[in-house]
């Protein structure tokens, strides 16, 4: 009896402390509320990808002008990198590794994983908050922590790593102190995720609103899942083979370093004996998982807008389930396909090759299950449905050029050729990106309670639209060609690739245009936060149940405990009053008419 | 706001929040020790020549050390399992000894990395040496982590039983399944390591 006093005591005084005004620095910095750590993990990470996509600017210059002195910029690079402000090689390669690192790492998978993740899914399942409120908190300030790591070690003596975005052994171990600091700031960014993983697999399993099935889940939340799973267990091997690298770094070991290896500086006094490839392996056994990290969480986004906009219900609901967690699976049986060139023998080609083919089998379902939900709907072409429809062609071209990569014989050729370049960008760039962007319009007004500006928004769209394929579509052609990726002056010593020379200048312009444009997205997105038309809890008409909370939401999100009543796409249903019928209205009780 | 089912287990999956957690937790922790048994066979099966454990290891300690953490399992497992019964002076001497076995195991292993060290036999001696290092110091953080964790739950942190019951037994349990966990890694890292 008494302990049963105590409790209430106890739970009495916690539900006292929630009404407490929070203090500043709680509420927006130390919150653990998942809708601040959503907007912080997406802030932090755009502010990332701009940072990597101005590495590539300066790239591009060298680039496009070989041993030009870049105008202006240059002057601030430091003597150490660009005396008299042209690029040194190194300082090239240190842009290129950070490049890689921080649009994969710190860009684009805390922007779409910790940012849309964490305010979207708990939304969408009708949950208060995540499951482990704290843990999530956590595992923002370790991504934090890992991004300043990466950061500082531009600062430190000989740079950034500049061993590339993979850091292949021997040479990311011979390579001077910042490859040190990228492999801390890594341990950092695996921690960080590691958390975020468990916390939305754990969100998503237990805290779906009443009603809400496995199969009433919207695919936005099932693409979520699988990622999830995907970080949980492909990061560790490469936590466990930066562990390893640090050793040879710091203690000397011979982990991935051949017997006899010779240096510029004379044979390398190691006891030697290790495997350079097993690096590989365990790096490609989380990199390749990481592809479909990349670009799971955009194809859950894009299913909710086109859904939204056609006011048709998602074309093969269970298919696309069925597809997403096939591909999760198969995503861990591919990794060596990034390896055929290592001469690991044609048998380990065949099977990744195989595999390979497999996997591209649940990919172009899910794509062609996208372009079926749009044959017959009357479209609503706003801002974030331009840019949804434009990662169907962007992602098609992206995956179907993969093909030849996945097939051992054509890879000979094209391996580490611009053609791998332009493929993957147009998955990710065009691709991913394009449909966080996509996400961003769609929901800011769930997060501010104002839509952002249409018409800037569509200057955005397309005038990225135009420049990204003025970036990546050479590429392929250059590539094909023959023309190498990581070269420093873009090709120019090599006599095969003069006659593509003049593309690099072309790419350029449209890597300068792209950033350009990136203006009128900056001053949109900070605008409307004061600025934008102020909208209902529900503009889009949409039928998801975050749209039933109100705008913002509070916190605890929800006025009254949701549950749901039906599947996640119900719209033009016919003999509705309304053509969205929303999952968390109980039949019978309409909801308002949009007004867009 | 209450988070639903931290506490209590949710009807369709059987479970509640915080076992789902960690059992998600330790499926990460297969894969990172996993990535490291297989850096192990791999390197042994690729190396010129490899020693046997015996050659710079001690078999007799290591099976001490052995003995010691199985030890540490079984007065956790009493620990909660007295919990479960209500006798809190019992769960506070059970998880005490859990602790001391595993300070114990960390003594010992201070003592093995000092032999090592004083007859340099450091990680850069040789590809053996290096796994050994790598392998048993992570293990032996993990063990550190337990200990600071279990150390909470036998001091300051024990007072939620008087408050929040079936809360404190759930996070109890969670602490006994990541305490086997970390010794069921030493249970493969002794015989692969030492033995093989």
């Amino acid at each position: 009896m008494e302990n049963v006093t105590t409790a209430e005591h106890v739970a009495h005084a916690e539900h006292a402390h929630d009404e407490h005004e929070l203090s500043f620095l709680r509420a927006y910095v130390f919150s653990v509320d998942h809708k601040v750590i959503g907007i912080q993990y997406a802030i932090t990470a755009m502010l990332f990808l701009l940072f990597g996509f101005s590495l590539m600017m300066l790239m591009r210059w060298q680039l496009a002008y070989p041993g030009a002195p870049i105008p202006i910029i240059g002057n601030f690079l430091g003597q150490a990198n660009a005396p008299g402000g042209i690029m040194l090689p190194e300082f090239y390669n240190q842009l290129g590794a950070m490049h890689g690192t921080i649009m994969v790492f710190m860009g684009v998978v805390p922007l779409a994983v910790g940012g849309f993740g964490n305010y979207v899914l708990p939304l969408q399942i009708g949950a208060p908050d995540m499951a482990f409120p704290r843990l999530n908190m956590a595992s923002y300030w370790a991504f934090f922590g890992g991004g300043v790591v990466m950061f500082a070690s531009f600062f430190v003596p000989g740079g950034a790593a500049n061993s590339g975005w993979t850091s292949y052994a021997p040479l990311s171990i011979i390579a001077l102190e910042g490859q040190t600091w990228w492999l801390i700031g890594m341990i950092f960014l695996i921690t960080s995720s590691l958390l975020g993983s468990i916390n939305f697999i754990v969100t998503a399993l237990q805290l779906r609103a009443p009603g809400l099935s496995f199969m009433r889940l919207p695919f936005f939340v099932w693409a979520q899942l699988v990622t999830a799973f995907l970080l949980l267990l492909a990061f560790p091997p490469l936590e466990a083979a930066g562990v390893l690298q640090l050793m040879d770094r710091v203690a000397d070991t011979s982990f991935f370093m051949p017997s006899g290896l010779v240096t510029t500086e004379g044979p390398l006094e190691i006891s030697g004996g290790g495997n350079p490839l097993l690096w590989q392996h365990l790096f490609w056994f989380l990199a390749h998982p990481e592809v479909y990290v990349l670009i799971l969480p955009a194809m859950g986004i894009v299913a909710e807008i086109l859904a939204n906009n056609t006011r048709k219900p998602l074309w093969g609901y269970r298919v696309l389930v069925a597809s997403v967690i096939f591909l999760g699976f198969m995503s861990f049986i591919v990794w060596a396909h990034h390896m055929f060139l290592t001469g690991m023998g044609t048998a380990m080609s065949a099977f990744f090759q195989t595999t390979t083919m497999i996997i591209s089998v649940p990919s172009v379902v899910i794509l062609s299950a996208f372009f079926i939900t749009l044959y017959g709907g009357s479209i609503r072409y706003n801002v974030p449905m331009l840019f949804a429809l434009a990662f169907l062609p962007m992602f098609g071209i992206g995956g179907l050029t993969g093909l030849p990569l996945g097939l051992s014989a054509p890879d000979i050729h094209l391996h580490d050729t611009y053609y791998v370049i332009g493929h993957f960008h147009y998955v990710v760039a065009p691709g991913t990106i394009f449909a966080l962007f996509a996400g961003l319009y769609y929901w800011y007004p769930k997060a501010t309670g104002r839509v952002m500006n249409e018409t800037l928004g569509k200057i955005h769209f397309w005038g990225s639209f135009i420049a990204i394929n003025c970036v990546f579509a050479p590429m392929f052609i250059t590539g094909l060609v023959g023309v190498n990726r990581r070269l420093y002056d873009g090709g120019m010593q090599y006599a095969h690739a003069q006659e593509v020379m003049e593309w690099n200048a072309f790419m350029s312009y449209g890597a300068w245009a792209l950033g350009l444009f990136q203006i009128f997205f900056i001053v949109n997105f900070f605008w409307s936060i004061r600025n934008g038309k102020k909208v209902g809890d529900n503009p889009w008409g949409a039928t998801t149940i975050e749209w039933q909370a109100p705008s913002p939401p509070p916190h605890g999100n929800f006025t009254t405990p949701p549950e749901a009543h039906r599947g996640p796409y119900e719209y033009s249903v016919p003999g509705a009053s309304n053509d969205f019928s929303m999952q968390g209205q109980a039949t019978g009780a309409e909801p308002e008419p949009a007004k867009v | 706001m209450e988070i639903p089912y931290t506490v209590a287990a949710r009807p369709d999956t059987g479970l509640n929040n915080v076992k789902l957690g960690i059992w998600l937790f330790l499926a990460s922790e297969v894969m990172l020790f996993g990535g490291l048994f297989s850096t192990y066979v791999i390197l042994r099966i690729g190396g010129v020549d490899w020693p046997l454990g015996a050659e710079y290891l001690n078999i007799p300690i290591g099976a001490f050390n052995t003995a010691v953490l199985i030890g540490s399992s079984v007065t956790m497992v009493m620990c909660f399992a007295s919990l479960k019964l209500g006798d809190f002076a019992k769960y506070r001497m059970y998880m005490g000894a859990t602790i001391l076995l595993a300070l114990t195991f960390l003594a010992v292993k201070g003592f093995e990395y000092y032999e090592k060290v004083s007859h340099d036999h450091l990680p850069s001696h040789s590809t053996f040496l290096a796994i050994y290092w790598t392998m048993t110091a992570l293990h032996g953080l993990h063990i550190v982590g337990g200990v600071i964790v279990n150390g909470y739950f036998w001091g300051p942190g024990s007072r939620m039983w008087h408050v929040k019951r079936e809360m404190f037994e759930n996070r109890v349990e969670a602490a006994g399944l990541y305490w086997h966990f970390v010794d069921l890694v030493w249970i493969f890292l002794f015989p692969v390591l030492y033995l093989l």
